[in-house]
């Protein structure tokens, strides 16, 4: 019988609830009854190795994946995934994506009437090192409209996804770039009840990323549920 | 707690070029995976019924023994929804996985769904209609019998092999997902 350490559970506030009215989309797909509360078995607290395979330096450097340079603000995007009480969490996948400079998504279904880059695609992954540290190199993406209220406009951000040790620990998330007064106005990042909590997804400019005469550099850690601490550590 | 998690956000409805044109995996168990070889067929829909075509599930359950993370057994699968909510995975029938208490868990593949219009994901589990081990199942047994069917795929008729699972969202007959 194999030894479970249950994950801890998310304090109140600091996750969205699925419902959120002023997202729009969430009335539709949203549950209505009643989730059920699941103590962690193996299922839960294993989880997959996927992704360490054939990851190229070109996959965390979005600006050399053409021919020619993208056009829009370069950047260096980078952070430490740790668990909640500060451990990193080594060789993990960490995927990225997100629009152009002009806030458009190489998708056949993104119809804003904003360009295309040639040389831009937009999409990126790379593993944590030893103490949790992912780095990429890109282009700040662009705000762009969508339909969810009048005048609706998401600001500028990088969508993540993350998968950590274990099938609990799988996050998808977005991070945003500091004071756009796009934030205050977005229901996406807004649907998190607790202020603290949505900092965390707010990346800080760093002048010690920046890199003299090349790029601005965003600090943006990650924090993913670590396990309930063992009688030994308590 | 020392640190407040990273919040969850919507995948949104433009993953695909990032996260299934070329790294999707539809195939859970490589041709030497030992166990009896089924396809399963999982279809999305929302609450009025309609087929959810943005959404991405990820499969991942232990193999024929019952074990998680073996070296010829990835037990990981990632697919898009299509425009009728469907997508197809390849994999083997998992066995039984330890549980609780040294109870046997019935087999099951976990369940991921990721959508527009979801600001986490939902977890769900998919069980194998008739099998014998449900009945003693601890985690189905958390479940309100009444939905306890919600979980379950259905053989298809028509294709041996081929298992059919609905999640149905945001209804009062939705499939049942879990807090984790």
């Amino acid at each position: 019988m194999d030894k479970v350490i249950p994950y801890r559970r998310p304090e109140p506030g600091s996750q969205p609830d699925y419902l959120y009215e002023p997202y729009r989309s969430t009335v539709r797909r949203a549950p209505v009854r009643p989730l059920v509360f699941l103590p962690h078995t193996l299922s839960e607290l294993s989880g997959p190795i996927y992704g360490h395979h054939a990851i190229a330096e070109s996959d965390s450097d979005l600006t050399r994946q053409h021919a020619g340079e993208p056009l829009g603000e370069r950047i260096i995007v980078t952070g430490r995934v740790v668990d909640d009480r500060g451990r990193p969490v080594p060789h993990t996948l960490v995927e990225i994506w997100q629009t152009n400079a002009a806030g458009r998504y190489r998708h056949a279904k993104d119809n804003h009437p904003a360009p295309l880059d040639p040389n831009f695609s937009g999409a990126g992954r790379a593993l944590t090192d030893a103490h949790g540290i992912y780095r990429f190199t890109t282009i700040k993406p662009g705000a762009y409209p969508w339909r969810n209220h009048p005048n609706a406009w998401r600001p500028a951000h990088i969508h993540f996804s993350l998968f950590g040790p274990a099938f609990v620990t799988r996050l998808i998330t977005q991070m945003y770039f500091p004071g756009d007064p796009l934030l205050a106005h977005d229901p996406v990042l807004q649907s998190v009840p607790d202020e603290k909590a949505r900092q965390r997804l707010v990346s800080g400019f760093d002048i010690q990323v920046t890199e003299p005469e090349w790029a601005l550099g965003y600090r943006f850690d990650i924090v993913l549920r670590g396990p309930q601490a063992t009688p030994f550590e308590e | 707690m020392d640190l407040v998690p990273s919040p969850s956000q919507t995948i949104g409805p433009f993953f695909h070029f990032a996260l299934t044109v070329d790294r999707a995996l539809g195939c859970l168990a490589g041709p030497e995976a030992g166990g009896e070889r089924i396809h399963l067929a999982c279809r999305v829909l929302d609450g009025d019924g309609a087929p959810v075509s943005d959404a991405m599930i990820e499969l991942w359950q232990a193999d024929a023994q019952g074990l998680y993370n073996q070296p010829a057994f990835r037990g990981f699968g990632r697919l898009p929804t299509n425009e009728e909510g469907c997508c197809v995975f390849e994999t083997v029938k998992p066995g039984r996985v330890s549980g609780p208490e040294g109870v046997l868990q019935a087999p099951h593949v976990n369940v991921w769904l990721f959508a527009r219009g979801l600001v986490k994901g939902l977890c769900t589990r998919i069980y194998f209609a008739g099998d014998p081990a449900n009945r003693e199942d601890p985690v189905l047994a958390l479940v309100p019998e009444d939905r306890r069917d919600t979980l379950l795929a259905h053989p298809d008729r028509e294709n041996p092999g081929r298992w059919n699972f609905e999640i149905r969202l945001c209804s009062g007959s939705e499939t049942v997902f879990f807090d984790i």
